[in-house]
């Protein structure tokens, strides 16, 4: 297997539960238990309200492209090949930066996914979506 | 509260963007020169220079930049900032400005971007969660955003490539009558910009701006000075700011910008409706920027950006002239100074310094300076007194 190039993520104290989650497969985000909305990407407090009881909880890791591109030409010299860069809005409400594993002509505002981890590295897995 | 009238810009310095910088060039040297063009532009002595707003050049950032780009400069000042809001940060600085002189603090601001750009060049770290959260999946970089932005635009309300393109095209007319544009030899089409190779679906090559070298400087005083200063006064009579994201993923809407607050703000301020302005200066680091500018500072419907463009001459001599020094899609992004040029050219129209690209009677102007990808919002308006 080649050397992953790309960037990894650095966990922090604050996300190092979502990290350690996505590592077993599972979509876990905060939940503030004041205004019970859910939040992404972790905080200290609830960036809604300012509540500082936030919970991890499951969610569906189902969700609908908000937007996304194809980046034929990265700003990053590891991200040599096309890739498709999307915006997923979770059916929970979050939206998130990720990528669909799909070929790229196939992808479309609007399209349901569904959560697909990616394992880069043995330590490191990425939250990705694919077709639903 | 208001700054209507408190402060006006009395003299510019700005220089011809170079595609690559020389040997000898640098960051601070390029301020000193601006700096000395701008002064000598306002007819004041160094002097009377008493206080500074700088962006930080991403060529040579460092802490507590200000007081070394004074020092370098020979500058004594009463305030002094960097202003750190992105490409918004020009347009943030002239209302800074024109607040410390309303509140007594100084009487004549500078206001100075400058920076160089070179093939390869890496960008300062972003912040943590940035690196955690975006750079993973390849968000790095303003040109993926920019492209969502523009395929979710076309998903809403069915806006087309060439509709955007027409931006590119109408400002290059505009570019070929600007002597300090760095593409202003040859006219420009809508088949040539959608021809242009494509970088991040669905925005071309020719829709996207070119990292250049440059630097401008804009100088902002009290009314006494205003008054007995050797150009027309430019007033400040209109201003509002508002961001709320960095990354756009956490906007709230892709298609509607903070832009609505800023410009309500500025034109509220002004006490102005929109067709009260005779030209307008909308930021734009992509073609789609300008669209949506357009739509949320209200000069069309949300959504009818795409038709607006069609409908409309964005030419100098067009019925809505649009960046008329070819904005930086065609002037070229000399860092921080990109967004300058817009308040630049917005100056020269409303001094009648606009040249071969004048403006017919242009005593009104609106300026929007965008930072990151569509987040700081900084609208301005500006006017000449008769």
């Amino acid at each position: 297997m080649s050397e992953y190039l790309k960037p990894l993520p650095k966990p922090s104290p604050t996300s190092l539960p979502f990290w350690d989650s996505v590592r077993r497969h599972q979509l876990k985000l905060q939940r503030c238990s004041a205004c019970h909305k859910f939040i992404y990407y972790p905080r200290t407090r609830c960036p809604y309200c300012m509540g500082d009881r936030l919970e991890w909880q499951p969610v569906s890791g189902r969700g609908k492209v908000y937007s996304y591109t194809v980046v034929r030409r990265a700003s990053h010299r590891a991200f040599m090949d096309p890739y498709v860069l999307a915006i997923v809005e979770l059916e929970e409400g979050p939206r998130m930066t990720t990528n669909i594993v799909a070929p790229p002509e196939s992808v479309r505002v609007d399209m349901p996914v569904a959560v697909y981890f990616d394992d880069v590295t043995p330590d490191n897995t990425l939250v990705k979506f694919k077709p639903a | 509260m208001s700054l209507k009238g408190k402060a006006a810009a009395i003299g510019i310095g700005e220089l011809k963007p170079m595609k690559e910088p020389g040997p000898t060039t640098t960051a601070l040297g390029l301020m000193a020169q601006v700096t000395a063009e701008a002064i000598a532009d306002s007819g004041l002595d160094k002097r009377d220079i008493d206080g500074l707003l700088v962006g930080m050049p991403f060529s040579d950032p460092g802490f507590i930049y200000p007081a070394s780009a004074a020092e370098v400069l020979g500058l004594e000042v009463r305030m002094l900032n960097v202003v750190d809001i992105g490409g918004a940060s020009p347009a943030g600085m002239i209302w800074r400005a024109a607040a410390a002189i309303d509140a007594g603090l100084c009487n004549a601001v500078l206001c100075l971007v400058a920076d160089m750009n070179r093939a390869g060049d890496q960008r300062p770290p972003t912040v943590s969660v940035q690196r955690e959260f975006e750079s993973p999946y390849g968000n790095i970089g303003a040109n993926c955003g920019y492209a969502m932005i523009a395929n979710r635009h076309m998903f809403e309300f069915g806006t087309r490539p060439e509709q955007m393109a027409k931006v590119a095209v109408d400002q290059r007319a505009n570019a070929l009558k600007n002597p300090l544009a760095t593409f202003n030899e040859k006219p420009l089409t809508i088949a040539e910009v959608l021809g242009s190779r494509m970088i991040v679906d669905p925005l071309h090559l020719y829709e996207i701006v070119s990292p250049v070298t440059g630097g401008a400087a804009v100088i902002v005083a009290s009314p006494e000075i205003a008054r007995r200063a050797k150009n027309p006064p430019i007033w400040l009579i209109g201003a509002g700011e508002y961001a709320n994201h960095a990354t756009i993923t956490y906007a709230p809407s892709l298609t509607e910008s903070p832009i609505k607050i800023a410009a309500d703000a500025a034109f509220k301020m002004a006490g102005l409706e929109r067709k009260d302005v005779d030209f307008v200066c909308p930021y734009d680091c992509y073609t789609i920027t300008v669209l949506v500018t357009l739509e949320d500072a209200g000069f069309c419907k949300k959504g009818q950006g795409g038709p607006f463009i069609e409908e409309h001459d964005l030419t100098w001599k067009g019925d809505f002239p649009c960046n008329t020094h070819g904005g930086q899609l065609s002037f070229g992004q000399p860092g921080l100074a990109g967004g300058m040029s817009h308040v630049t050219e917005a100056i020269r129209q409303l001094m009648g310094r606009g040249g071969a690209r004048q403006v017919k009677d242009a005593s009104r102007g609106y300026v929007n300076g965008n930072g990151g990808i569509m987040s700081e919002q900084v609208s301005l308006v500006l006017e000449r007194r008769s």
